[in-house]
């Protein structure tokens, strides 16, 4: 029973973000509906009992990618509202409905089929796939684990990643140092932008501060017109 | 009436629809990428969903990977689209269309 | 002994040495070194191939087929030719007389192309020619053969315009050239017919085969293509007169003596075809000799300049021996090809000698009366004379007996026409002997004051031509000249047909022949007459001409009529049609060659660009067009997994 609620209003949330998403004419707005979908299949996975992964989809998804493109939003302004009325590519929203509506059947009808049969689409489990031990790795009960004594579900990815899928774990991190310095090089911009050296500026630590002998410091206008150039008054004349 | 695999199912299924169709439709390079966060979410709760009912935490990892995976992908996108948006800041997705002919 | 014969390869390859070493070396050796080099090398052919006829004299007359390999040539699947040498009684009898008159020719040439600047390339050329005849007559398959066929027509081509800074000698190369091609293309279907038949190109596979006579027919026309073309047969005689453009060695050893006898020689290399051909084939052989040898006699007779004589005199004597191949005696025809090369030849060298002493003047009508002057010359050049008319003891009496003798087996008219066309080459040769050694002199020598004027106050009679300073030539022209003679002289004695015992040709060649000799069934009553009656028509041919030309008694116009001496218009014919209606033929199948063959390659690379730039359009560059292709795929995916699932 409570499920039953809990998935109908966390459905309807999500799907009302998703529609808001598409529909929203400015950006912010679109980020603000996603936030909406995002906690709402935050929502979702906690129905399944797949707590952690509901933490980490409202700390990295909700907490930092949509943050992230609110700041790229704001910094480069491109919060103008995109005319939604007019479509440059011919046949464009009449094809993308169709191929919306196309993948939402095409996936229902999936839904229905065999999952588990002989003749079944999906390929069979991969035995190497699931844990070594020849056990289920979703909650069990108790007596029936071996040797742990916590097995909740943040335990039992822990375990999991950490043995069976150690490898691709290593690749990821490897995967987001590249990200970041991917990030860094493309939004680096010019070369001379970034080799330009600092303006000066007078401060405590420079040099003259009263004036005497540092050109760089003195003010040309601040010189005596008369004397600062006698060649450019002959040349007046 | 239970909640069973087959409505998470279609719920992430409908999701996954939308995210499409937005794709295809909106212009600005940011809300498309979106879009595409909507359906690797919807994706995400696919995995899951079957994680539980073939009582196999492969799919709960998936999760975990794809999540990460789509962090660094954002960030790239992001400063792909900071790079582009500098030089031209009303570029719509269809101002870049270089790998034409 | 009998290993000589398979030193068979040794004959080409002195003068394809030659030929190397002069293209090295033959400028720094200079005159006259560099054609002492090339004679040498001639010499040294001459001297393998007397080695070759003893060794294959030395075997039993049924092995005389000596066989020498050297390489595989082509060996491409069905076809298998090989580089291969083919020693017979036939190749030996040919490669004697060639290398022997080349070599004489050679040592000629040093003489006659003295001064010349070019005197190496000269000798690069001749052994080039060599070697390429060489190869012609002994290959033993079709292949090698027409290699060597398409190398004499080049360095025919090469030597014909060897003066090539005038612009006429140039053309009269290509006419050479070009009129040789379109005979070629009847040997090569004629090949392309026997490896169909056969599956095999080579002799021994060709002329042990049975044939059906359709097909025997078709390749012994079409091998006579060839023969026409290279032999100067009518219609396609008309380089030989206009490759008089060469310096006359070129002309004594290509157009009288060994190139122009190829096609003799193919057709009897091929015997057995033609003996297994419809009847009517030999016939059509024979009908054209004969026709040739009528009409190039009667050209002939009005021609001033004495190598155009001569030329002419070369296709008439052709269109014989064309005769006699027809008729079946092979030979008669044989042996009138190696008398004729060595009265030809001589009478070629000789000529040259009167136009170096003449300082290169080659029209008759400003000679006359160099019998004194050059007496070397003119004895030999009367011995041809008298060979050529068919005076006994000379050699040409003999063959000339058995071409007739051949022609009245095959058809009494044949025979009548072919007597007058003996009586009027006696007619045109005494012409020439006259013209050119007796009478008066139609030029004056400045400086002696000389023969011209009789009496002083005559100048009306006599005549004053142009100045000319003639004098006998160097020894090494006149030597070959001398040895030329000699030959002319005696080579009848080696088919002597009194007795069979005499007959040392025919017994000779029979192996090669295959037993296709037609025999004459005249009695030994008949050949006497015909011998006589062949006598009488030459003497009274030499009478004719004696009594116009030397005495000026007749009125030569009446017989030089102009049309004769342009060739009964057939050059201009030719020329005309090659102009007009030829050019408009050829543009046409250029314009068809340019627009459907190259069209349709073309036209598949059009179509694919045009197909391309079509496609083209689906890229937009719009990154949500493709982004919906990929949706697109996607369902299709889906919409096929689908259909393989179960519910």
């Amino acid at each position: 029973m409570v499920e039953l609620i809990v998935f109908i209003v966390a459905g309807a949330f999500a799907l009302i973000g998703a529609m808001g998403v598409v529909t929203a004419r400015n950006p912010v707005h679109a980020a603000l509906f996603m936030v909406m979908t995002l906690f709402s299949v935050a929502v979702l996975f906690l129905a399944q009992d797949a707590q952690f992964l509901a933490a980490v989809q409202v700390i990295v998804y909700a907490g930092a990618i949509v943050v992230l493109f609110l700041f790229v939003i704001m910094l480069l302004g491109v919060d103008q509202s995109e005319d939604l009325s007019i479509e440059p590519i011919v046949g464009q929203r009449s094809l993308a409905a169709l191929v919306g509506l196309g993948i939402a059947i095409m996936a229902i009808v999936f839904v229905q089929a065999d999952i588990t049969g002989e003749r079944s689409v999906t390929a069979p489990k991969l035995d190497s796939i699931t844990t070594q031990v020849d056990q289920p790795a979703v909650t069990l009960p108790d007596d029936q684990i071996v040797g742990t004594e916590n097995n909740s579900n943040i335990a039992q990815l822990g375990r999991v990643v950490f043995t069976d899928y150690i490898f691709a774990f290593e690749i990821t991190a490897l995967l987001l140092t590249i990200a970041v310095v991917g990030a860094v090089v493309l939004a680096r911009g010019r070369d001379d932008e970034l080799l330009q050296p600092m303006p000066e500026r007078a401060s405590f630590w420079n040099e003259d501060l009263h004036g005497n002998g540092d050109a760089a410091d003195a003010n040309p206008a601040d010189a005596n017109p008369a004397d600062a150039d006698p060649a450019g008054t002959g040349a007046h004349a | 009436m239970d909640v069973t695999s087959t409505w998470y199912l279609v719920l992430a299924a409908l999701i996954f629809a939308i995210g499409a169709y937005g794709l295809l439709i909106r212009r600005n390079p940011l809300v498309m990428f979106m879009c595409v966060e909507l359906m690797l979410n919807s994706v995400n709760l696919t995995f899951v969903t079957f994680g539980r009912e073939l009582r196999d935490l492969g799919g709960e990892v998936s999760v975990f990977f794809v999540l990460v995976v789509a962090a660094a992908e954002v960030v790239i996108g992001l400063a792909l689209v900071v790079a582009i948006t500098r030089r031209r800041p009303d570029a719509t997705i269809d101002d870049i269309s270089v790998l034409k002919g | 002994m009998e290993q000589l014969a398979e030193l068979v390869w040794l004959v080409p390859l002195f003068p394809l040495a030659g030929f190397l070493f002069l293209m090295v070396a033959g400028r720094r050796l200079g005159e006259p070194i560099a054609g002492w080099v090339a004679t040498a090398a001639m010499g040294g052919s001459f001297a393998a191939s007397i080695l070759v006829f003893l060794g294959l004299r030395s075997l039993p007359s049924e092995e005389r087929f000596v066989s020498v390999k050297l390489f595989d040539w082509v060996p491409a699947g069905d076809l298998d030719v090989s580089f291969g040498f083919l020693a017979d009684p036939l190749s030996v009898t040919m490669i004697l007389f060639i290398t022997g008159v080349a070599t004489l020719i050679h040592l000629y040439s040093i003489g006659y192309m003295h001064g010349d600047e070019n005197f190496s390339k000269f000798f690069i050329y001749l052994n080039m020619f060599a070697f390429s005849m060489l190869l012609l007559v002994l290959g033993d398959n079709l292949l090698l053969t027409f290699l060597g066929w398409e190398g004499v027509g080049a360095c025919s081509y090469f030597l014909i315009s060897f003066w090539f800074t005038d612009e006429a000698n140039s053309s009269a190369g290509k006419k050479a050239f070009i009129t040789n091609r379109v005979g070629d293309f009847g040997f090569m279907l004629a090949t392309f017919l026997a490896f169909l038949t056969f599956g095999s190109i080579n002799y021994d596979t060709m002329l042990s085969g049975t044939i059906s006579s359709t097909t025997a027919s078709a390749i012994a026309l079409l091998l006579f293509v060839g023969a026409m073309g290279k032999s100067a047969q009518f219609p396609l005689y008309l380089w030989l007169p206009d490759a008089m453009a060469g310096p006359t060695p070129v002309s004594a050893l290509i157009h009288a003596a060994t190139m122009v006898t190829s096609g003799v020689y193919l057709l009897t290399r091929v015997n057995p075809i033609i003996a297994a051909s419809a009847t009517w084939v030999p016939d059509v052989i024979a009908w054209v000799g004969l026709f040739t040898a009528l009409f190039a006699a009667t050209i002939a007779v009005a021609q001033n300049d004495i190598k155009k004589v001569l030329a002419y005199s070369t296709v008439s004597q052709l269109g014989f021996m064309f005769v006699a191949v027809g008729s079946g005696f092979y030979v008669a025809a044989i042996f009138h090809m190696i008398t004729h090369a060595f009265f030809k030849a001589l009478l070629f060298l000789g000529s040259g000698s009167v136009i170096h002493g003449m300082s290169n003047d080659q029209d008759m009508r400003n000679y006359g009366g160099l019998q004194k002057l050059m007496p070397i010359t003119s004895m030999t050049m009367i011995v041809g004379w008298l060979a050529i008319s068919g005076v006994p003891p000379f050699a040409g009496f003999w063959s000339k007996d058995e071409v007739l003798l051949a022609a009245w087996t095959n058809n009494r008219p044949m025979w009548f026409l072919l007597l007058i066309a003996a009586i009027m080459t006696a007619f045109y040769m005494t012409r020439l002997v006259i013209m050119t050694f007796f009478g008066d002199p139609r030029w004056s020598d400045a400086g002696t004051g000389a023969a011209g004027e009789a009496a002083p106050g005559a100048t009306a009679a006599a005549t004053v031509g142009p100045e000319r300073h003639p004098h006998e030539s160097p020894w090494q022209m006149t030597l070959p000249l001398v040895a030329l003679a000699g030959l002319a002289a005696v080579a009848g004695f080696m088919n002597l047909p009194f007795t069979d015992d005499l007959k040392f040709l025919y017994h000779w060649l029979e192996p090669s022949l295959f037993g296709n000799e037609v025999h004459s069934e005249a009695g030994t009553a008949t050949k006497w007459i015909i011998a006589f009656i062949a006598i009488a028509g030459g003497l009274t041919g030499l009478a004719a001409a004696g009594s116009v030309y030397f005495s000026s008694t007749r009125d030569r116009n009446s017989i030089e009529r102009p049309i004769m001496a342009d060739g009964w218009g057939y050059d201009r014919a030719v020329t005309a049609f090659m102009g007009g209606p030829g050019r408009h033929l050829f543009n046409a199948i250029t314009t068809f060659d340019d627009v459907v063959v190259d069209g349709i390659v073309n036209g598949v690379a059009k179509s694919a660009r045009v197909v391309g730039l079509g496609l083209r359009g689906l890229q937009s560059g719009y990154v949500r067009s493709y982004a919906l292709g990929i949706g697109t795929g996607a369902i299709a995916l889906l919409v096929y997994f689908v259909t393989r699932a179960t519910f």
